[in-house]
């Protein structure tokens, strides 16, 4: 799979991986900003609003049955936040063009599409309609209040905002309630203005087209694009040291029938100098993988947890443990998933566990050149971490880590954070 | 085998059937990295009660699910899970009304994890103490569901539209019907249902396909057994048992999930055009394009949380449409009024030939995923029916066809909503 990469206009970069083996193709396009508690809302909030209609498919109706024409393609809102960068845009996806009956161009039709989407969107005296930003705002605020409906993430989320309560990081992708509340269309519209203006812009592109007639096309689509001076001073801090030298704990009392514990840590000292590859494997050993030690120990052999799982994020340097617990075992597992941490930095890892480990890691990677998305989410984070390794070569690596690397990760681990959701007593079925 | 090259979707489907009655479909992925195999049995949470040998068997509710659980322990002492995991294969498994799929998917060593995967899902090993240690868990898995608004939505939708049919419990069963499951009752149920006649496997990958029918036809055993018939219960009627139900959780807003009972077509290529007429009929009128989704978004009434499928499991077939609004008693109006239209002036004729053609789009794209291809290859073999002349069938569809299908099944009468409101403060 050949990749490509070129800046097509001002801050404006493209990622092309020209490949015949899918029966579709896929283009993203993300504005990246600085994650920040004031303007997330209003950055999430604009992909939304753009989507409503252009100027000349002026609503949802017209757009939809532009698409459906399209054989079905799609282009749809994606906000994301990689590290302490938010990432707002669309995603498109079409049939390959020798699918088709009547041949050609839905690429091209695509790419204009999401260009007219993205750059001229619905107005009135130059501002975005009103309508369309209050009723955008309104699925905003259900989204954000939605997250209460999946306990797993929302525990996670909860974490989060805790234990990085004085970083950026603590904000969630889709920004925060009272933030929301307070957008206004004609502030809104001065926001995207500037943020079409001043942003780096990522456009990724996986399919059958050859780098420079994708590039050609994409650079005719976003030719109205106004670029001032870009914006490349944005980033991620990352900490290395807990806020406080004891572990805070944090909690919430819900109707619920099953507790959740959530464990944050920091990575710490080896975010100096990450090595990538040791990491996944770390995480993969300690509770990443059905093979690992929080599914093996504290899930099968003890039973303490519904689940329990381990993730790191290596943009912004945490790891989180993730579980399912009756409330009388939370102690009790929390001491477990300790001990096992305790285990992996002790070195007690055998053979079969890191292989086991090594080979899980090294799959998940390999699968990502069979999945457009995953190769999109893999190259845009990738470029944000400024690395520069195909899925290939980043699971050779993994192949060749040592234990000593894993060990050392473990080492470098920093308890920060406890979060416990607890059952406020009022449901039923509290004693099963 | 029998090799069969689909043009329109540049496909090739592998398939055949063993001498012992297993039905085998691969398809080849040339220049993906993984592979996707799934060993499924026709026997799931509703199969409670069947006739085999003549004779009549009643089981416990929850027997699938449990076996499902336990055919991952080995006689050597292994789990299943762990020696797939340890060779880097993602393996899993699940039980729906209908079916329970054991898959897995790799990147490398593919022949040697198919193996695997064949061998301990034909290989049954319980002991009472393993029985009784798993009542545990899966007490506490029954019990955690309740707790996912997405499952309390359905499942309560399912009790007001089926009467008798066993769709309408868990599929892992209570408390109590778990409890009288024994050793003896996994091996019984076992060697009724895990026969390879039952039974079917379907891969998709980079990978050689007379290989994948030696290796079944290896390991499977050789005889051609009896395959039990199951009895789901006294014939539906047409309409709900009760129409209206409401709960509350914490949710953060009503969630609503409204349905209707189909007629299931039988078994063979007239079910899989049933089914595309279904999801076209219902795409064409409820689906994210339709004026009706576009309107009721734009007025507020809608958000992005909505959704639409028909689903066929267990001998039913059942409509739903269910989202998130602050006024679940308005989408429903709503849907009757839509409906009502239609009843009487038709499919918008555009509209029900962009469906179509947004329909082809779509399916297309479900070709890329391993997983959604092999399990709808599952459905097939259960159903009598090649899923890959889906898009062969789907140019055939008439509009006057999905008229009639809404017409039939989707009355004022006919129609359940469930409900589950916010906790109030």
């Amino acid at each position: 799979m050949e990749t490509i990469r070129k800046e097509i206009l001002p801050g404006v970069w493209l990622t092309a991986l020209e490949n015949d083996k899918f029966k579709t193709g896929c283009l993203s396009i993300s504005l990246l900003t600085q994650l920040d508690r004031e303007t997330a809302a209003q950055n999430a909030l604009i992909p939304y609003v753009l989507r409503r209609g252009s100027r000349y498919h002026t609503d949802m109706q017209a757009l939809a049955a532009e698409l459906d024409g399209l054989y079905g393609s799609y282009i749809e809102p994606v906000v994301r936040k990689i590290g302490e960068i938010q990432c707002v845009g669309f995603l498109a996806s079409f049939a390959d063009d020798k699918y088709l009956p009547d041949g050609s161009g839905v690429f091209e039709k695509n790419a204009n599409l999401c260009g007219e989407i993205l750059l001229t969107p619905c107005t009135k005296g130059g501002l975005l309609l009103p309508d369309y930003v209050e009723s955008e705002k309104e699925k905003l605020l259900d989204s954000i209040k939605s997250r209460l409906n999946d306990k797993r993430s929302w525990a996670l989320q909860r974490l989060i905002e805790q234990m990085c309560c004085y970083e950026p990081f603590a904000v969630s992708r889709l920004g925060t309630e009272d933030t929301a509340e307070s957008i206004y269309y004609q502030k809104l519209t001065k926001h995207y203005r500037n943020l079409i203006m001043t942003s780096p812009v990522e456009i990724f592109y996986c399919g059958s087209l050859g780098a420079d007639f994708v590039a050609e096309k994409l650079s005719d689509a976003l030719s109205g694009m106004p670029r001032g001076e870009i914006d490349y001073d944005i980033g991620t801090d990352i900490r290395m040291n807990s806020v406080e030298e004891l572990p805070r704990e944090f909690s919430d009392e819900l109707s619920v029938t099953q507790g959740k514990l959530v464990m944050g840590y920091r990575l710490g000292e080896c975010m100096d100098d990450p090595d990538i590859a040791a990491m996944y494997v770390f995480n993969a050993v300690f509770g990443g993988c059905v093979t690992s030690k929080l599914f093996m120990n504290v899930r099968e052999k003890l039973s303490l947890c519904y689940y329990a799982s381990s993730l790191v994020d290596l943009h912004k340097g945490l790891m989180i443990v993730s579980s399912g617990v009756d409330f009388d075992k939370f102690d009790a597992a929390k001491t477990e998933i300790e001990a096992q941490l305790e285990a992996v930095r002790r070195g007690e890892v055998d053979a079969d566990e890191l292989l086991a480990a090594k080979k899980s890691v090294a799959s998940d990677l390999r699968a990502i050149l069979d999945s457009q998305y995953n190769l999109e989410g893999f190259y845009l984070a990738n470029t944000i971490d400024g690395l520069d390794l195909s899925p290939e070569e980043l699971a050779a690596a993994v192949e060749c880590v040592e234990l000593d690397a894993v060990v050392e990760i473990a080492r470098s681990v920093v308890p920060d954070a406890v979060y416990y959701l607890r059952g406020n007593g009022e449901e039923d079925g509290d004693e099963a | 085998m029998k090799h069969k090259r689909f043009e329109r979707i540049g496909e090739d489907l592998y398939s055949g059937q063993l001498k012992n009655g297993l039905t085998i479909n691969v398809v080849t992925k040339p220049g993906f990295q993984l592979s996707y195999a799934v060993f499924a049995t026709n026997y799931g949470g509703a199969h409670r009660r069947f006739s085999l040998g003549g004779e009549m068997h009643n089981t416990p509710a929850g027997v699938a699910h449990f076996l499902e659980h336990k055919m991952f322990d080995m006689p050597d002492g292994d789990n299943a899970l762990s020696v797939l995991s340890a060779n880097g294969a993602q393996p899993n498994a699940f039980t729906s009304s209908g079916m329970t799929a054991y898959f897995f998917d790799c990147t490398s060593g593919f022949e040697e994890n198919l193996r695997m995967l064949l061998k301990f899902v034909s290989t049954p090993y319980f002991t009472q103490e393993t029985v009784d240690k798993e009542q545990g868990i899966i007490g506490q898995e029954i019990c955690m569901v309740e707790d996912n608004p997405d499952y309390v939505v359905y499942n309560r939708l399912m009790r007001m539209l089926y009467e008798h049919n066993p769709i309408r419990d868990q599929v892992a069963g209570s408390i109590e019907s778990i409890a009288e499951i024994t050793a003896e009752t996994l091996y019984n149920c076992h060697k009724a249902f895990y026969a390879p006649s039952n039974m079917t496997l379907c891969v998709a990958g980079d990978c050689d396909p007379e290989k994948v029918f030696a290796i079944a036809d290896e390991l499977l055993p050789r005889e051609k057994e009896e395959v039990p018939k199951a009895d789901m219960g006294s014939p539906e009627s047409e309409k709900p048992i009760k129409s209206y139900n409401e709960e509350q959780m914490e949710v953060s807003a009503p969630q609503f999930l409204i349905g209707a009972k189909v007629t299931p077509s039988p078994a063979g290529s007239t079910l899989l055009h049933q089914k595309i007429v279904a999801q076209l009929a219902l795409r064409t009128v409820f689906g994210t394009s339709s004026e009706f989704y576009n309107r009721l978004y734009a007025d507020g009434t809608l958000n992005r949380d909505y959704d639409y499928e028909i689903d066929y499991t267990a001998g039913t077939a059942t409509i739903m449409l269910g989202g998130e609004s602050a006024s679940p008693q308005k989408v429903l109006g709503e849907i009757n009024s839509e409906l009502a239209r239609v009843f009487n002036d038709g499919i918008d004729e555009t509209a029900f030939e962009t469906a179509k053609r947004a329909s082809f789009g779509s399916r297309l794209r479900g070709l890329e995923d391993f997983d959604s291809l092999c399990l709808s290859l599952v459905d097939g073999v259960f159903g009598g029916y090649c899923a890959l002349d889906a898009y062969e069938v789907l140019e055939s569809v008439k509009k006057s066809e999905c008229e009639y299908f809404l017409k039939a099944f989707m009355a004022p009468d006919r129609l359940a909503m469930s409900v589950i409101n916010p906790v109030k403060a």
